[in-house]
């Protein structure tokens, strides 16, 4: 045992004296050598103080510097006893000058040495990171540092602190570090600066903002700070249950536009010109289609083949939509409830041919970037972009489409020809051509929305299925015959589904939100905006 | 148009009972005799034929309401369902102690779930009687209520049609939640035995099939005998004009409510009938596709005709059962297909052939 212990000592004697014996470190410059021979070299102490010399010296490259050491990314070249970038490739390491001017060299794994770090080190050069990235030239950078800081505001110096915030110019670096101060003052012996702290912290949402306050509201020794921090939580609950409103109402507008979007074409072919579309779900999934095959032939960019989905979807299920009709809903104008089973048919055999002729499965379509990504106004608000365009999209759609309706000729032959086809035919109204042109643009929108669709939701065969009902219910509810209606009954219930969502559960809203509509038809069968005048029907 | 062509005649009614009669006693006999001979009807085919006739009955109550009242009902699977989920419950209660899990008090998906004791809703359907009732009660009282509101407020056509589309949308979603306590997305299965009688057994199966058919033939008579009384002419003239029916002093819409309830107690019947056979009853049931599939074979049988309604059913199952073994992936566009075509060619559906041929005039 004794022999063991002595046989340790003196290996560790050996290492120790070979270290000490080596020449002195070359880093490329006579500044950096001493520093970091001072680092290899040196003892606990000595080491920091080189650490803290290359901070103070002022480079460009200093944090990266301080980063490489962190990460292990600097190392001991020990024949050349300099200082190295060093990547591990296979077995060797690629070693580079630590300027990254010279060639680019391999080295033996024996002969590269890691610089030693342990943990106290490691949490030291974490702060002088940080404490750099606090006076760092870029906004974002130094924002970086001061959310770095947040967790532990005691590990930075109110001289600094009050230093930094004075010398500030950038509005979100202030307010940041405004809520830093505010999480020290908070955690100050003095009352009065915890009472400060608090009043900085009502405008911090965040979660550890808000239990800071509610640590002070129930545990603090001072009964003023006490009544301050009680104050402060109640603005802070307040807010955030407004917050949660704003955000239901904003997931209640986008799950409405998604509804409006899906049943817009069927407040045109049904609403109309009174054909039930039992088929118009599967043109939302052809349209979704598009989007899936403009990526697969355009693979490389996102932004253009999603763009250009728009108008090849419209076309194309357009198209689809006219020869449907031409072929048979022509034949049974006038008796609903057979176009209702024809044009089910119909939907059985769009399905399955996509399943034959694509697949079965769901197939991927993904996001442009300018899709995705979060505008973040506070810690517990925020809107996600996809939903927010398709919102944006919604209404643009919804615009053209009153607009085509109300001010072009072919609006207006349209709406003729709804109100009173033997006058409008008359007056010289091709009334067959346009029943075909109107459909089409009803299956056309369909195909625009599942472009939308396909953005949110799996794209598959069945992607038709989910709707047809909703999109039903969103138009009978607004009133046959009228786009406004249909705007304000898909956005109304979108909202009434996402409030009742947190409290029954979002299968259960679905279903309390069709038996309302159940109640509602029967009370108001012809919606909230019933057509009034000639325009209703006699049946 | 004339009584006579809108209702059953006689002779059809004669000639279904007897081919009915004959189709059951022969396939009992065939189903007997031994496996070599080539008339033998083998148990499979017994249980396919019960499901068959099972959905004929579903396809008279749906004919009922759709060909001679003129309501479209998009929603009448669930009424199936429902008495299925009936008879379901009750047969879950006959596995007692035999489940997975041994419980004697509750069923296994209970026991799985964690709960601790039955739902008062399960109560009672250890009793045959107390569930024969619900199997008839349950879609009838859900008709009564849905329908006392829509018929009251002249909800028609094409509007009818959808929120009854909703409805069993509505219903295939709650039944799919476990919080329902009927199983569900795998709803009721494991069933063991009836009235005594195990389930697997052939004799049972025949016994099955053949209570099946004879429901069927009740229901045909039952709807016959409505169908000639007064109260089927004026439920035929509610169809053909339905405001001037109301205006000559009819009340339309307890005639509506009458028939539409009758209707789903029908319908819950045939479910009931139809859940011992697969021995499976699940959400899926009330999905809206089913419920329009069976309006497909009334259309294709011939709406407005029960005998019609009946060889509908049969002959789209038969081809699905055939369809699906021979080209799985045909059949939707077969169906599709049929759907189209029958509207557009087809209007009177088969039935609306026969006629022809009998009276030689074509269809206006």
């Amino acid at each position: 045992m004794l022999q063991r212990r002595c046989t340790l000592l003196i290996l560790l004697f050996l290492i120790g004296t070979t270290t000490l014996a080596r020449a002195d470190v070359t880093a490329g410059s006579p500044e950096l050598d001493a520093i970091f021979t001072q680092f290899v070299e040196g003892k606990t102490t000595q080491r920091t103080e080189a650490l803290d010399d290359l901070a103070a010296s002022g480079r460009d490259d200093t944090r990266l510097l301080l980063n490489a050491i962190l990460e292990g990314d600097l190392m001991l070249h020990k024949p050349s006893s300099s200082i190295v970038w060093a990547t591990k490739e296979g077995r060797q390491y690629q070693i580079q000058s630590l300027d990254r001017t010279g060639s680019v060299d391999t080295a033996g794994r024996r002969d590269v040495k890691r610089l030693k770090l342990d943990n106290r080190l490691r949490s030291y050069l974490r702060d002088l990171i940080a404490g750099l990235g606090l006076r760092s030239a870029d906004p974002v950078e130094r924002l970086a540092a001061i959310s770095a800081l947040m967790g532990k505001p005691d590990s930075m110096a109110d001289e600094l602190l009050t230093e930094l915030l004075n010398a500030e110019e950038d509005a979100n670096v202030k307010a940041a570090l405004t809520s830093l101060l505010a999480r020290k003052q908070v955690g100050s012996s003095i009352a009065a600066e915890r009472v400060q702290g608090l009043v900085i912290l009502r405008d911090d949402l965040s979660p550890d903002s808000r239990r800071l306050v509610s640590q002070l509201a129930n545990n603090d020794p001072d009964n003023t700070v006490k009544e301050a921090a009680l104050a402060v939580q109640q603005a802070q609950e307040g807010k955030v249950t407004l917050y949660g409103w704003l955000e239901t109402l904003f997931f209640g507008l986008s799950l409405g536009s998604i509804l409006v979007l899906a049943a817009i074409g069927l407040a045109i072919s049904f609403g109309v010109m009174g054909v039930i579309n039992m088929a118009h779900g599967e043109l939302i999934m052809l349209g979704a289609y598009c989007t899936w095959a403009m990526q697969q032939l355009l693979p490389n960019s996102l932004t253009a083949s999603l763009l250009l989905s728009i108008p090849v979807a419209f076309i194309f299920t357009g198209l689809v939509g006219i020869l449907i009709e031409r072929t048979v809903i022509r034949f049974l104008y006038g008796r609903p409830l057979e176009t209702l089973l024809a044009t089910f048919g119909i939907s059985l055999i769009l399905q399955q041919l996509v399943r034959t002729f694509v697949s079965s499965q769901n197939v991927p379509v993904a996001n442009p970037p300018f899709m995705s990504g979060v505008i973040e106004f506070n810690s517990v608000f925020s809107l996600t972009l996809n939903r927010l365009y398709i919102l944006a999209f919604c209404l643009v759609v919804f615009a053209l489409l009153l607009a085509l309706l109300k001010r072009s000729r072919f609006g207006l032959e349209v709406r003729a020809v709804s109100q009173n086809r033997a006058m409008a035919r008359a007056m010289g109204v091709r009334s067959a051509r346009i029943d075909s042109l109107t459909f089409g643009l009803g299956a056309g929108i369909a195909g625009i929305a599942g472009v939308a669709l396909s953005q949110v939701t799996n794209v598959g065969p069945n992607l038709g299925q989910a709707y047809i009902v909703d999109s039903f219910m969103v138009v009978v509810f607004g009133g046959v015959g009228n786009l406004w209606g249909t705007l304000i009954s898909g956005m109304t219930l979108g909202i009434a589904n996402k409030i009742m969502e947190p409290w029954a559960g979002a299968i259960l809203a679905k279903i309390l939100v069709l038996v309302f509509l159940i109640m509602f038809i029967q009370k108001r069968p012809r919606g909230l905006f019933p057509q009034r005048g000639r325009a209703v029907d006699a049946s | 148009m004339s009584i006579q062509r809108t209702h059953q005649s006689r002779t059809s009614t004669l000639l279904f009972v007897i081919v009915l009669m004959a189709t059951l006693i022969g396939v009992t006999v065939c189903n007997q005799l031994p496996e070599s001979h080539p008339l033998h009807v083998g148990n499979y085919m017994i249980t396919l034929l019960g499901k068959y006739l099972t959905y004929a009955i579903l396809a008279v109550s749906v004919d009922l309401v759709w060909g001679y009242l003129g309501i479209l009902s998009l929603g009448h699977a669930a009424f199936f369902a429902l008495g299925g989920y009936a008879m379901g419950m009750h047969l879950m209660r006959q596995i007692g102690d035999r489940g997975v899990y041994g419980n004697p008090d509750l069923p296994d998906f209970m026991v799985f779930l964690n709960w601790t004791e039955l739902p008062w809703y399960w109560l009672g359907f250890d009793n045959f009687a107390f569930t024969a009732l619900m199997i008839l009660l349950v879609p009838g009282l859900l008709a009564f209520v849905f329908g006392w509101f829509a018929f009251r407020s002249r909800v028609n056509g094409v509007y009818l049609s959808i929120i009854t589309q909703a409805l069993t949308y509505a219903l295939m979603l709650a039944f799919f939640r476990n919080e329902m306590g009927l199983g569900g997305n795998n709803g009721l299965t494991d069933f063991r035995e009836l009235l005594g009688f195990d389930l697997r057994s052939d004799e049972v199966r025949l016994g099955l099939f053949l209570a099946s058919g004879i429901a069927l033939l009740f229901v045909y008579l039952l709807c016959n005998v409505i169908l000639r009384s007064r109260l089927g002419k004026v439920s035929i003239a509610i169809r053909d004009a339905e405001d001037r029916t109301r205006f000559i002093g009819y009340r339309v819409e307890h005639v509506k409510l009458a028939l539409f309830t009758l209707s789903a107690m029908i319908a819950g019947l045939a479910g009931a009938l139809y859940v011992p056979q697969v021995g499976i009853i699940n959400p899926g049931e009330f999905s809206p596709l089913n419920s329009i599939e069976v309006v497909v074979w009334v259309a294709i049988g011939g709406r407005g005709t029960l005998y019609g309604a009946v060889l509908g059913a049969i002959g789209v199952n038969y081809a699905k059962t055939w369809f699906t073994g021979a080209y799985p992936e045909a059949w939707l566009f077969a169906l599709g297909l049929l759907f189209v075509l029958v509207t557009l060619v087809l209007p009177k559906g088969v039935a609306g052939l026969f006629k022809r041929a009998k009276t030689g005039t074509s269809p206006s």
